[in-house]
């Protein structure tokens, strides 16, 4: 018998956004149900209505049933006495979903107390256990704490524990890893699963990454549009997709391993307000019929297990390949070995550390050297707060670094002038990760790529000209040059943003993590168009990444950071074949990847701990308290020198490329 | 935190010093005391206004920086020099600041408790009819000078008098002659004084929780949405609890710097109270001190109002610390 029965779900915003248009499933106890759709799918919308939590003004219809027992239509005062108890909600955003005025452990017994009637002492004595239940170190001093005193992580665990604080028949997590490092990432889902088991739940695991979905769930229903548009057991969700939207969205993920290029779906999500009468996906489906406009493909039967799949041209679908074709490798052969090419960028002993109270610094950067030469791309990887922004920052200043030296095009960036800064920010232009926050709300598309031209003195007769031609070069029309940033899709704007980058023909591009705010959807597309035009333009990228799949497609090579140093750095391709640092292995493991069954096969090692703080000092290897090779270290003698010695970047090898940072590299080899 | 506290009490003394010490030369650069004595009659002769006012160090012939050493060497000493009549300011800047508490004290409490439990109510019922009625109410007291507020107060309070034939409001002075040796002793002293105490404090609270009332509505219109509220509710807390338990905790928080300004109001709207209703506080001296030109008691008003505005942002940051451990700093 299933625990959580949805039927024909409708979630209606005002004034008048269908945010959920009729969706059934059900879950049954300790099963995951994966509910994956991009942003606007409804994914959220439908979680917050089964628990019964949507905002003022939602108009909810349709049946959810949990063990049988109605929820939809449920008074406040009744719907609290099920919530928290029989049903339980993970929520995206810890720092703002957790009372910040309120310490962790008073917030976990109040669920407790709330509804099991338990003393003050006895539910404060429970949270305890549930924070060492989901891994918290020294948990009864750390309930004490307050929620901006813990690591994202560690919030994310917070926020599991309350939810499983009453043993719940049903479990919904929105997000539960959006956010995260890949090795906490990884971390989190297993706590997930102890939580589960720890409970015997049902769980809603709601996410947009099919990498998260394809290890922890057992069965997967993708939205789009608001509908469900295909619903299958795992295995045959990935092995054997029907929908167009799900063969897309799998297409166009990049994966770690290198084995396909990832595919864009083109066009964007439909309009929530508007929605087609049809088919939501059609206006984007490469096999669409004219039948597919005319009603609401309903889901039908398509496999075993449950498989069903809203689709009305489902012959079209058999052959995979034949909806989204593969693209071959358009990479051009280069142009000349790495060492003929002239060095664009380098950086030299870079460091720079922000003063704190009492004599302390945050070490952001402490000492890093890398080149880039012409006609390359060097992805720069690591985990949140390692400092790799801040490299990228420091070479945008243009300016004397705090120590060591940046050579931007052969120019000393500590001897410029006022002039020849100016003059050099021409070559040097940025990409920022969110192009809504990066685009001036108030300027039309075409006066914010005008501006830089203005600025740079080109003759005003010339602007309007140029504006289009950088239009046409990022694949945008002519008329989306008079509309504002709101009125573009996610990837258009990103386009704009590298229309502007790239306004004044400059040399090389700094592009902090430019597709992590994009769906996966059109990733695909905005990694194919910087592929593109450095091959056209004669570019050089420098982009900083978290995400190592992303960086697998970009980078001829890669440069690996932990805590404001560089761990290893070289030919990219290897690297991803050949992790020698046990850091950059590490980052690799965690990468969760679409494939259930690599993902249940996969030797779990993830790292254990959170990204280091780096204002605490430290002698000998910054990795160490993370080091799965320093624990599995035998001799005292090798062990004393990861604890007294640093280690710098050394060649592995005079014939390869790759310098790592590890005392026992050889051996790794 | 007392270090902190510490470096933020001497922060304010400087600020004090500056304070009084501009509004004593403003004082004494532009008031005129000299033209008190050209409307007596008969009209004393120049050497002896001019022996009266150097006393008073009010003369206007002697340098203005050599009469702010004087006033400055007595402040530091903890004297406020004379009026312009020769009496100490310090005494009667006591009596009249202990009538000035007495006047707010409950109008400034009532007005700020109320203006917050309403603002919380009227948020949580945003759109429909009460809160409708409270916020145009709260709309209409802020338009209102308190003079006029005052004077509506008072004419309202007669046409009750009138209807109940009982004297139910007084509104003239701290209290009546003789109330105290009636058929109820002391007792009938308390409660002729509450009597006299319902307009101002009235007055005063009004004013104050239109103010309280307008920040707190919208400081909890904006936890309302918060994701937090959310998280409350889905561990079973019914809107209201989580509202009350989580939501206002933090929408309070901000409420500890409005504090600190509406306090300033506060001590400014007190002046027309006092004069409407003819309490002797310290408002109603300040008025009264400029118009007479008496520069010493101007100073000292404003000395004593700097300070009691700065001690008020003192209170409303410890008060802040209290409810938001984020900026508490201590180790874990």
């Amino acid at each position: 018998m299933s625990v959580l029965t949805v039927r024909d779900l409708h979630v209606t915003y005002p004034p008048d956004v269908r945010a959920v248009r009729g969706v059934s499933f059900e879950v049954g106890p300790g099963e995951v149900l994966g509910v994956v759709g991009e942003s606007g799918s409804g994914k959220t919308a439908l979680a917050l209505a089964v628990l019964g939590l949507s905002p003022a003004g939602a108009r909810v219809r349709g049946s959810v049933r949990l063990r049988g027992r109605e929820l939809v239509g449920r008074s406040d005062a009744a719907m609290s006495q099920l919530r928290g108890r029989d049903i339980a909600m993970v929520f995206q955003d810890p720092l703002s979903a957790l009372t910040p005025v309120h310490t962790v452990g008073d917030q976990i017994a109040e669920t407790i107390q709330v509804h099991a009637g338990a003393t003050r002492r006895a539910a404060r004595a429970r949270a305890v256990e549930l924070l060492e239940l989901v891994g918290i170190p020294d948990a009864p001093r750390r309930a004490r704490a307050y929620p901006h005193e813990f690591s994202g992580g560690m919030r994310r665990r917070v926020m599991i524990a309350m939810a499983i604080a009453n043993d719940p028949v049903a479990l919904v997590a929105d997000e539960p890893t959006g956010g995260l490092d890949v090795t906490v990432q990884a971390q989190i889902l297993d706590v997930l699963r102890v939580a589960r088991e720890a409970t015997g739940a049902a769980v809603l695991l709601i996410t947009h990454d099919l990498g998260v979905v394809a290890g922890a769930a057992d069965r997967v229903m993708v939205m789009y549009g608001g509908r469900a548009v295909e619903t299958a057991p795992v295995d045959q969700l990935y092995h054997r997709p029907r929908m167009p939207y799900t063969i897309g969205l799998l297409k166009s993920l990049p994966r770690a391993d290198g084995a396909v290029r990832p595919v864009p779906i083109d066009g964007a999500p439909p309009s929530a307000s508007d929605p087609p009468p049809g088919c939501p996906f059609a206006p984007r489906c490469p096999v669409s019929v004219a039948r597919c406009g005319d009603a609401l493909p309903e889901p039908v039967p398509v496999g075993p297990g449950g498989h069903r799949a809203a689709c009305v041209n489902l012959e079209a679908t058999a052959d995979l390949d034949a909806v989204f074709p593969p693209r071959t490798a358009a990479r051009p052969a280069e142009p000349a070995p790495r060492h003929r090419r002239p060095v664009v960028l380098k950086v030299e002993d870079l460091v720079r550390h922000y003063p704190q109270r009492h004599d302390e610094a945050v070490h952001a950067v402490d000492g890093v050297t890398f080149d880039v030469r012409a006609g390359e791309t060097l992805g720069l990887a690591g985990e949140s707060g390692c400092g790799k922004t801040t490299v990228l920052m420091e070479i945008l200043r243009l300016a004397r670094p705090q120590g060591g030296r940046i050579t931007v095009l052969g120019e000393d960036t500590a001897s410029l002038s006022a002039a020849d800064r100016k003059r050099l920010r021409r070559d040097l232009q940025v990409v920022f990760q969110d192009p809504f926050s990066s685009l001036d709300p108030r300027m039309r598309v075409a006066d914010i790529l005008a501006e830089p031209l203005a600025a740079h003195g080109t003759p005003k007769a010339k602007i309007p000209l140029r504006v289009q031609e950088l239009l046409g070069m990022v694949g945008l029309e002519k008329e989306h040059a008079s509309r504002y940033p709101r009125g573009l899709s996610g990837g258009q704007a990103q386009r704009v943003g590298i229309a502007r980058a790239l306004a004044l023909e400059p040399r090389l591009l700094l592009l902090d993590e430019p597709v992590a705010a994009l769906d996966v959807s059109v990733q695909a597309g905005i990694l194919e168009l910087l592929d593109e035009l450095r091959a056209r333009l004669d570019l050089s990228y420098l982009v900083v990444a978290h995400d190592l799949a992303v960086l697998r497609h970009v980078a001829d090579r890669l440069a690996v950071m932990y805590n404001g140093r560089l761990v290893e750095i070289g030919d990219a391709e290897a690297i991803y074949e050949r992790p020698v640092h046990p850091y950059t292995r590490a980052l690799l493991d965690a990468v969760p990847q679409p494939d259930p069954l690599r993902e249940r096969q996969r030797r779990r090692t993830p790292l254990q701990g959170d990204p280091p703080d780096p204002s605490a000092p430290s002698i000998g290897c910054r990795f160490l308290p993370r080091c799965p090779k320093f624990a599995s270290l035998r001799s005292a003698g090798l062990r004393r020198r990861c604890e007294t010695d640093d280690p710098s970047l050394r060649l592995l090898d005079l014939s390869v490329d790759r310098q790592v940072a590890c005392h026992h590299a050889k051996e790794a080899r | 935190m007392t270090t902190y506290l510490l470096r933020r009490l001497a922060g304010h003394a400087v600020l004090v010093v500056l304070a009084a010490s501009l509004a004593y030369l403003l004082a004494a650069a532009a008031l005129d005391p000299r033209s008190n004595y050209a409307d007596r009659n008969p009209r004393p002769p120049e050497a002896v206004v001019d022996a009266e006012l150097t006393r008073l160090n009010l003369n206007d012939e002697t340098p203005l920086p050599r009469r702010y050493a004087v006033w400055a060497q007595g402040v530091l000493r903890g004297d406020f020099g004379r009026t312009w009549q020769g009496e100490p300011v310090n005494d009667e800047l006591w009596r009249r600041l202990s009538v000035s508490l007495r006047l707010l004290a409950a109008g400034a409490v009532l007005g700020g408790v109320l203006g917050v439990l309403l603002g919380v109510y009227a948020a949580s019922r945003d759109g429909r009819v009460p809160e409708r009625i409270i916020t145009f109410g709260s709309f209409l007291l802020l338009a209102v000078p308190v003079f006029v507020l005052a004077v509506l107060l008072q004419l309202g309070a007669r046409e009750i008098n009138q209807l109940t034939g009982l004297r139910l409001f007084e509104w003239v002075g701290e209290a009546s002659p003789g109330a105290g040796e009636g058929t109820f002793g002391p007792l009938g002293g308390f409660g002729d004084r509450v009597r006299h105490l319902l307009l101002p404090t009235a007055t005063v609270a009004l004013a104050q929780f239109a103010l309280y009332f307008r920040y707190q509505r919208a400081m909890v219109l904006d936890v309302l949405d918060a994701d937090f509220v959310r998280t409350a509710r889905a561990k079973g807390l019914r809107h209201r609890d989580a509202l009350l338990r989580h939501g206002l905790r933090v929408a309070l928080i901000p409420m500890t710097t409005y504090f600190a300004y509406t306090f300033g109001l506060l001590l400014l709207g007190a002046m027309f109270t006092e004069k409407i209703f003819g309490w002797h506080g310290l408002g109603e001296w300040l008025v009264d001190s400029i118009t007479r030109g008496d520069v010493n008691v101007v100073a000292a008003v404003n000395c004593c109002a700097a300070a009691a505005v700065l001690l008020a942002g003192l209170l409303s940051e410890i008060a802040y610390a209290l409810l938001d451990p984020r900026v508490r700093r201590r180790p874990v």
